[in-house]
């Protein structure tokens, strides 16, 4: 089946050639950060986690929304998820990469990752979030390609698939719930510790993977013969409402325990995120354009005629999946670290290498994406799949 | 030819996935942990230091020099790539839970030295992936800088500020040379480590030697009679963010 990510118009090799190109140059500047160190990023003695952990804790969260496909389809037997399952799997399949990747550049001495493995510490949570994640991606790889190659080959899925997909479901709460685990153990850090962080990963992943999902169905109907179907799409949009939702309102609690509350040490972290702290206010334009853009898609995602347009729905999905990253990007890091335990209030700022380096991972991730969503959409198009709405892949 | 590469494809698969998992068995399997040092000396001993308050002259930084040139901690000349093994900070930043408008004269803005607290209940300890920092025996939390991978989940954990990850190759800011302790690398993480190197070999930690004021006291608080015990005992003491329960062994006398 592979052979069939190496045939494509223009226009797929355009873009195939940009992700190349991108990662071309951000593996320069990572070539950079391996001789130079990590000194070559924005990263500092306060503010010691940046860019990097920040994208690995959002798409965690990209990786982990895409159940929100796979449930509904394999518990609840909703046939119009049929057509889009193989591409919720593979878009967990990219994004738990990228998360690795994330890790794995975030390290100081990367040549000794496989420490993690040597000297495993049962005590320690990014241990155990190795291991989920990886987990869910040999589980995603498995089941995606394992469906796909018995659709080309127009057989019946093997039987030891079905409990894999089972598992899948349970783990996918897992990888969040681990991921928030990294932060709201830490007592130094009193902005991660709640335990609200793993409620608010998950609401907010089941909005930003779900969206990427519907940009991504929009794109595909536009440029390919397939066509997700209006139900699922529809269905999808509901369910990024809900994610949003519950995503506000989870900010809306944390912030009334805290500000209410009003323990010094919790309100600097929430003030810094919202207003600024003695005049240092980076984050706060970011903040409230994540706001505007969180109330904008709920408008857009509640009103039924602004949903069931594909402009505005797209508008929408778009403005989910920014505001879901600048939520994550910059909203859990940096008022994590600033104030400093001691008070110290340094602004961290990823620096150029430092972005480009992360939009390398980015592109490692879109370009492995659009291979297994091209060979993807190539079975189904030979196999006349996009004719029929409703035909169910297993 | 297709089915031969997905055959080998799946064995290769098989086999990285046995050698990942074999570690961790390992680890269940394995009966006695390994030995480095005397386990007699190491029971009967709990090291922890106590700092008097306001005993430091004016300007005086012969602990922490001290401590610098022995330990071969560099010196990049920024804030952000800095790396710090003893240090002083404003008494309200050390404390900031005793801080009010009304606090006395004598401590409002009093340089206060801070080092790594060698919790009982370490933090950092707990969330290294690797073991790379964990508690000994005696209660020095140490460092390997070999095995660290340089995540810096300790640095999040430290609610002190008390580690310090090298942003950038550290040797070449090394003002002089001490061939008798391990540089080291850039992406590990270091910090104060009590100069177990020095106590090994009978000596005191060297910002206690250095210190002409005498006020860092260094003893076994499992010693009834030790200088550090009788001074707990009579004076009252504050740690750094008690109520954290990292069980701080730096006590600050006031």
């Amino acid at each position: 089946m592979i052979e069939k990510a190496f045939t494509g118009d223009r226009k797929y090799w355009a873009w195939i050639l940009f992700l190349l190109v991108v990662i071309a140059i951000g593996f320069g500047f990572y070539l950079l950060q391996w001789f130079r160190g990590l000194g070559i990023t924005g990263m500092g003695r306060d503010v010691s986690w940046g860019l990097y952990i920040a994208n690995m804790t959002f798409l965690v969260g990209v990786a982990a929304g895409a159940v929100m496909v796979v449930l509904p389809y394999y518990l609840h037997n909703y046939k119009a998820f049929g057509k889009i399952t193989t591409f919720g799997e593979f878009l967990a399949v990219a994004a738990v990469i990228m998360c690795i990747l994330f890790v794995t550049i975030d390290l100081g001495q990367p040549t000794r990752v496989v420490n993690l493995l040597l000297h495993p510490s049962l005590h320690s949570v990014l241990f155990w979030d190795v291991i989920v994640l990886s987990v869910y991606l040999l589980l995603n790889l498995v089941i995606a390609w394992h469906l796909l190659s018995a659709h080309h080959n127009e057989e019946a899925p093997k039987a030891w698939v079905k409990p894999l997909i089972l598992i899948s479901i349970p783990w996918a709460i897992s990888i969040h719930t681990v991921t928030a685990f990294i932060y709201s153990g830490l007592a130094a850090r009193p902005f991660w510790l709640t335990a609200l962080m793993a409620p608010r990963f998950l609401a907010s992943a089941f909005a930003s993977g779900p969206a990427l999902l519907i940009i991504a169905c929009l794109i595909m109907k536009r440029f390919t013969r397939f066509d997700p179907g209006k139900e699922a799409m529809q269905k999808l949009a509901q369910i990024v409402a809900y994610g949003t939702i519950i995503t506000v309102f989870f900010l809306i609690v944390e912030s009334f325990t805290v500000f209410y509350g009003q323990v010094p040490e919790d309100m600097n972290h929430l003030k810094y995120f919202f207003f600024g702290l003695d005049g240092k206010t980076t984050l706060v334009p970011w903040m409230w354009t994540c706001f505007v853009f969180w109330i904008a898609a709920i408008v857009l995602l509640i009103n039924p005629r602004t949903r069931k347009n594909e402009k505005t729905l797209a508008v929408a999905a778009v403005l989910v999946f920014v505001s879901m990253w600048i939520d994550k990007g910059l909203g859990l890091i940096m008022p994590g670290f600033t104030p400093s335990p001691t008070g110290a209030l340094t602004e961290y700022w990823p620096t150029v290498p430092e972005t480009l380096i992360t939009l390398m991972v980015w592109a490692i991730g879109f370009l492995i994406l659009t291979i297994f969503y091209k060979i993807t959409i190539s079975v189904k198009e030979e196999s006349g799949e996009e004719e029929s709405a409703h035909t169910v892949s297993s | 030819m297709d089915v031969d590469r997905r055959g080998f494809i799946k064995i290769a698969g098989i086999v990285i996935v046995g050698l990942a998992v074999k570690p961790i068995f390992d680890v269940f399997s394995r009966t006695e942990a390994p030995k480095a040092l005397d386990a007699e000396t190491l029971t009967k001993t709990r090291w922890a230091m106590a700092i008097k308050l306001g005993a430091c002259e004016d300007g005086c930084r012969e602990c922490i020099d001290a401590c610098n040139s022995i330990h071969n901690v560099p010196d990049f000349g920024n804030p952000k790539d800095e790396i710090k093994w003893i240090w002083t900070i404003p008494y309200e930043e050390v404390f900031p839970e005793q801080n009010s408008q009304f606090i006395a004269d004598k401590l409002k803005g009093l340089p206060v030295t801070v080092l790594c607290n060698h919790c009982d209940n370490p933090p950092c300890a707990r969330v290294c992936p690797t073991g790379a920092t964990w508690k000994r025996k005696d209660g020095i939390v140490m460092m390997d800088y070999h095995r660290c991978i340089g995540c810096r989940f300790c640095m999040a954990a430290c609610p002190y500020g008390s580690r310090s990850f090298n942003w950038r190759d550290p040797r070449p800011f090394i003002k002089e040379l001490n061939p008798d302790f391990p540089t080291r690398t850039k992406g590990v993480v270091e910090k104060c480590n009590f100069c177990e190197e020095r106590l090994a070999e009978g000596l005191l930690p060297a910002c206690v030697e250095a210190c002409k004021e005498k006020a860092l006291v260094f003893g076994n608080l499992d010693d009834q009679n030790s200088e550090i015990r009788k001074l707990l005992s009579t004076n009252y003491t504050i740690r750094r963010k008690s109520e954290l329960g990292t069980e701080p062994e730096v006590y600050y006398l006031i």
